[in-house]
């Protein structure tokens, strides 16, 4: 295994750990939790293509890795806004209890 | 692959396992505060220092700051008593685990394709500054919208509705 493809796997299994977390918690903070370690893995991608990339001196990857941390910082706000806003409202940040479009 | 690298390897993946298995809230998101560290420790063994301090200024100072005041203000903490996993949690762990096969077995067949470069870059922050106003000029001002946005957005969605119904 070369160190590139050992970053890539770790990406890979918290991806696989954030989608699991955001499919299968009930909570909504937790589907943000979940979301938010989808995004560090896509990051992880970026930084270990960049170091081990014909042209690191370009400084892609590192670019689209820093813009992905603060467009994923901007989600987090909003997002977590939305759930207070949510809870507010309901009295719930269980997903499943919130079924309805009229409140 | 180092000593180092499996030891923080095994950090990360385990704090993000804590964070989407434990059952109470507050647990959940200091676990995934260690997988945050443990990602900017991962950057920082990729020769990738502004991205690894800007990780934890950004993930650890705020996203968990703020992951935290949301369990709180929602009271969170309470852990239900009909369980924290969604009934269908069987088509979800499914799903993950088909996604991580799939992209697995690609890495694992593609990697060795790759041309690597082992030489470390020799990247200063002042060749990220002089980029970042040079070349990537139109996404900064972009980001600076969008964080101006979201900052104005989430104080709006968040604020109490006057003359609500509760």
């Amino acid at each position: 295994m070369t160190p590139l493809g050992g970053y890539l796997l770790i990406a890979v299994l918290m991806f696989a750990i954030g989608l699991a977390g955001a499919l299968v918690r009930r909570n909504a903070i937790l589907v943000l939790i979940g979301i938010e370690l989808m995004l560090n893995s896509a990051n992880l991608n970026f930084i270990a293509f960049w170091r081990y990339g014909p042209h690191p001196e370009a400084l892609t990857g590192m670019m689209f890795a820093i813009f992905s941390i603060a467009v994923a910082a901007a989600e987090a706000a909003v997002g977590l806004g939305l759930v207070i806003a949510i809870y507010r409202h309901t009295h719930t940040t269980e997903i499943d209890k919130i079924n309805r479009m009229k409140g | 692959m180092t000593v180092v690298f499996y030891l923080i390897a095994a950090l990360t993946v385990a704090g993000a396992l804590a964070a989407v298995l434990l059952k109470n809230l507050v647990h959940c998101a200091l676990a995934v505060t260690v997988a945050f560290g443990g990602l900017a420790l991962l950057f920082l063994s990729l020769d990738a220092q502004f991205a690894g301090f800007v990780q934890i200024l950004v993930y650890i100072g705020a996203v968990a700051i703020l992951i935290v005041f949301a369990i709180l203000l929602t009271r969170g903490s309470d852990v239900p008593k009909d369980g924290v996993f969604s009934p269908t949690w069987l088509t979800g762990v499914a799903i993950a685990a088909a996604v991580f096969a799939v992209i697995g077995w690609a890495v694992i067949n593609s990697v060795n394709a790759i041309p690597q470069q082992a030489a470390v870059p020799h990247v200063t922050v002042h060749d990220i500054g002089i980029a970042l106003v040079g070349p990537y000029v139109l996404p900064l001002e972009i980001v600076a919208l969008l964080l101006t946005a979201a900052t104005v957005g989430a104080v709006i969605v968040a604020m109490h509705e006057k003359g609500g119904s509760e």
